[in-house]
């Protein structure tokens, strides 16, 4: 009641219970991951396995990021590809 | 039966260590026989905040590496007649805290103390999990802020499977002490309140301690609060929560901003 009244006093918004809210969707998160492999370490060396069998890969070169979103979550694959990739398929054919 | 009591967090700088000085001390004036261990190697600060800097020869990677013997190394409190400190070592690295010399040292220490409590370092390394290793009981010390609490899950989620108690299918027994507590911004809603954070992490509540001078002042003349300002709002709340740590019942003070503002308003008055 109080805490509510000061707010409306001042003309601001709590910022707690944004933390509270942030805190209780990452450490359900984070609970359920606690033991599991880490999942973009094995997509990157599965990823960087695929692509190194037609292509020279950098391994360094390959970024592989995750974002997670409310609803859907993007997974960026960046591969870094040399410029003479073109010339050494032309070889292999 | 002695109990080793660990005092970890995850996060740095939320109070591990004069939480550590302030129980030892604490459970020392009820009567128990206590040790303070410092397993911060590398990093050593118990010795600072215990006052008992100079008088440092020997510390626990000597023990653990045989080079001295227990009594050699424990430091005898100079106010308290039941408590000693087994400083870290200033020089070597963690890597030289082995689980078996760990576990010797701890062993012997139950053999000669009622409470053995565990400074640990912050950070979930080999310091860290050293001294939860071997813990009864793990004091979980958090700050009302997001990354704390987010450690401070992460840290029980440690003491849940990483432990000697949790791989023999025991458990260990934690407690959340919420250090830096500052009434009047929990009262503005700035602060995640008590409720929220216990929620959250899902464990009992040791005690609330207030932010406060009393905590920098104590550790500037190394002493631990319970002793520098026994009367502060600081030290009595460290004192309940060791005798809730005996099992004693003991209403929880949440610490209001009363004070301040009558403060506040006397100030202005004499002004």
């Amino acid at each position: 009641m109080s805490m509510g009244l000061l707010r409306l006093l001042r003309g601001k918004k709590a910022s707690a219970p944004v933390a509270r809210e942030r805190l209780q969707i990452l450490l359900a998160h984070e609970r359920g991951m606690r033991g599991q492999p880490d999942l973009l370490g094995v997509l990157r060396e599965e990823i960087l396995a695929v692509v190194s069998k037609h292509v020279t890969l950098d391994p360094t070169k390959v970024i592989v990021r995750l974002e997670r979103g409310d609803d859907v979550s993007t997974l960026e694959v960046d591969i870094e590809v040399p410029n003479d990739f073109e010339r050494k398929k032309a070889a292999v054919a | 039966m002695a109990k080793v009591l660990v005092v970890t967090s995850g996060k740095g700088g939320v109070g591990k260590t004069t939480t550590t000085a302030a129980l030892g001390a604490a459970l020392a004036q009820r009567g128990d026989k206590v040790v303070v261990v410092d397993f911060d190697v590398g990093l050593r600060n118990l010795d600072l905040v215990m006052g008992a800097e100079r008088r440092v020869v020997f510390d626990l990677i000597n023990v653990v590496q045989g080079v001295a013997k227990l009594p050699q190394a424990l430091i005898k409190d100079k106010r308290l007649e039941n408590l000693w400190l087994l400083p870290a070592s200033q020089t070597r690295d963690k890597d030289a805290l082995t689980e078996e010399g760990v576990g010797k040292v701890i062993d012997d220490l139950r053999s000669r103390f009622d409470w053995v409590i565990c400074d640990s370092p912050a950070g979930i390394e080999r310091g860290a999990s050293m001294a939860m290793r071997f813990a009864d009981e793990a004091v979980i010390v958090t700050n009302p802020e997001v990354s704390s609490v987010r450690d401070s899950d992460r840290i029980i989620g440690m003491l849940d499977s990483k432990t000697v108690r949790a791989e023999k299918g025991e458990r260990v027994e934690k407690h959340i002490l919420i250090t830096r507590y500052d009434p009047s911004r929990a009262a503005r809603g700035e602060m995640l309140t008590i409720d929220d954070i216990l929620e959250i992490l899902a464990t009992p509540l040791l005690g609330i301690i207030p932010e406060s001078q009393d905590v920098l002042k104590a550790s500037n003349v190394g002493t631990p609060v319970t002793l520098s300002n026994a009367d502060g709002a600081p030290a009595r709340a460290y004192i309940d929560a060791a005798r809730r740590l005996c099992g004693d019942t003991v209403p929880m003070q949440v610490p209001t901003e009363r004070k301040r503002f009558m403060d506040r308003l006397l100030r202005r008055r004499a002004a």
